[in-house]
């Protein structure tokens, strides 16, 4: 979102901006300086050494859902996006209403009404009881998985479905021409070239997807924030944790934008789709 | 048979009170979005402008800001705002020699809520403005207008047609993260309908219930801002 625009601002007078820009720079350090500075000598620490194991640990939840669920929540977005594309009406509004569904309520709400109600009601029938499953899915964490891909997929089938729409027809009749199969076309020449459409918003939805996953501790999830929260209520520290998890997460934020920008780098190599 | 359950969901609504309980929840979701949207467009076009014309330590600071916010979780920026927030003012009321008072309530919400959005307004903002063809402030300055003028009268309508998709995809975010709001409990929609679930363990009616109601107000806003950006891009070439 601020890429394209921080290029057209460094553009429009670069040779100012640079200059600007090296005073400038300070500010953040300063303030850096001045916040670590603080935080050492009039915050208190010394619950680190209780909690940090299950720190980690909520760290390592945390991690996993974005990872697993925007994994997964992408592999549905495809067929999500395709079938709105080609797909026969049968199969297009289901998928169009799934999306303006979870697009347009609270992924808050989704999670209470996956975690409260199917976990009230699954209990009504003896078969799910008595099944292998009924151990697990006693547990938060599936209902956790589910309402984040759910999640993630609608709001990546949106954007997969702009990304089939915008390949060019074009390349598709070319495919065709060649002789290629219906799916070979579609896993050789649609398939890559929507991907590559739809690279650059996907740091930005796994970014969010992170910024979601906190909404798993008011379903009794572990992660870092559920953590954090379990400090502020034992030892009464109010600023503390959840300033080390901000900074956890702006962290994790960076991490996942250096590996989409890596991925991309070897993907995006072709940059004549890109500005078509 | 297949009429009943739906029957009963709709005595549980209409009966019980939760259904009125509900709508004031809806109503109080939506003013406090309101307010945290229109904080945030406050800040934003503020930002916007400290960002493309302030000196380097106020854009370094505005960075900072968006940055921030725009990589940690929305639900720990709430809980470190309003804790901060009611230091803040009740630091203040007792420097004064005042009684400390209770930040609470939807005020609390649009301040929050609107700090949040302010940051991601600010970026769309900054993207509208640097999408209006340069050509247009020269000619503002050329007019001899000054630049609060050449704001009033060039820059904020000219960037509207560019901003509207921004701003409205934000309104719609607002909303939902008003549900966030239920976790420091403010009476809001979210909140009302667990309280409604956990009464009267009728978890589906409830929390479906309150889905349309988050659904019906993003289809109604999605109308709106259509016509909006109807109007607003009647002056601009499509290209």
């Amino acid at each position: 979102m601020s890429s394209p625009s921080n290029e057209m601002a460094g553009g429009g007078k670069a040779g100012l901006s640079r200059l600007r820009l090296d005073a400038g720079t300070l500010t953040p350090i300063v303030a850096a300086i001045v916040l670590a500075t603080y935080a050492a000598l009039r915050m208190r620490w010394d619950w680190l050494g209780d909690y940090y194991p299950l720190l980690i640990r909520g760290l390592g939840m945390t991690v996993l859902l974005v990872a697993v669920t925007a994994s997964l929540g992408m592999l549905l977005a495809i067929p999500i996006g395709l079938v709105q594309v080609v797909g026969p009406k049968w199969l297009a509004l289901p998928a169009r209403a799934f999306c303006t569904v979870i697009r347009g309520t609270p992924l808050l709400l989704q999670l209470w009404l996956l975690y409260y109600g199917l976990g009230s009601l699954f209990p009504q029938f003896p078969w799910i009881r008595d099944s292998a499953l009924w151990p697990i899915l006693r547990q938060a964490w599936p209902y956790a998985f589910l309402g984040l891909t759910l999640s993630y997929a609608a709001y990546e089938g949106e954007v997969f479905r702009g990304a089939f729409k915008g390949v060019p027809k074009g390349q598709l009749d070319a495919a065709r021409a060649y002789g290629m199969s219906g799916f070979l076309t579609f896993r050789r020449i649609w398939l890559p070239q929507a991907f590559r459409r739809a690279m650059p918003t996907l740091a930005g939805e796994t970014i969010l997807q992170l910024k979601a996953t906190p909404l798993v501790a008011t379903i009794t999830v572990i992660d870092v924030y559920s953590v954090a929260a379990q400090v502020r209520q034992q030892t009464y520290l109010t600023y503390e944790p959840l300033l080390l998890i901000s900074a956890i997460y702006i962290v994790l934020a960076v991490v996942i934008t250096k590996i989409f920008a890596r991925l991309s780098g070897k993907s995006g190599d072709n940059t004549a789709f890109r500005k078509s | 048979m297949i009429w009943s359950p739906a029957a009963a969901s709709i005595e549980l609504l209409t009966a019980g009170g939760w259904g009125s309980a509900m709508l004031m929840g809806l109503a109080r979701s939506l003013t406090i979005a309101l307010g945290a949207f229109a904080l945030g467009l406050v800040i934003g076009v503020a930002g916007a402008l400290g960002k493309l014309s302030g000196g380097a330590v106020t854009r370094q600071a505005l960075d900072l800001y968006t940055t921030i916010v725009r990589s940690v979780p929305e639900l720990v920026l709430i809980l470190i705002v309003y804790f901060a927030g009611a230091d803040l003012i009740n630091g203040v009321l007792t420097a004064l020699g005042q009684a400390k008072i209770d930040f609470n309530g939807a005020f609390a919400g649009i301040v929050v809520l609107g700090v949040v959005q302010g940051a991601y307004s600010t970026e769309v903002i900054r993207g509208a403005i640097l999408s209006i063809p340069y050509g247009q402030i020269e000619a503002a300055h050329a007019y001899g207008m000054s630049s609060w003028l050449t704001l009033r009268r060039i820059t904020l309508p000219a960037m509207l047609p560019f901003a509207l998709p921004g701003l409205s995809n934000l309104w719609l975010i607002a909303m939902k993260d008003t549900a966030l709001l239920a976790v420091l409990g403010f009476g809001e929609l979210t909140q009302v309908t667990r309280q409604a679930a956990g009464t009267t363990k009728a978890y589906f009616t409830f929390f479906i219930a309150a889905g349309c109601m988050y659904l019906l107000a993003t289809m109604v806003s999605n109308l709106l801002s259509r016509r909006l950006e109807a109007w607003a891009t009647k002056g601009v070439a499509h290209v």
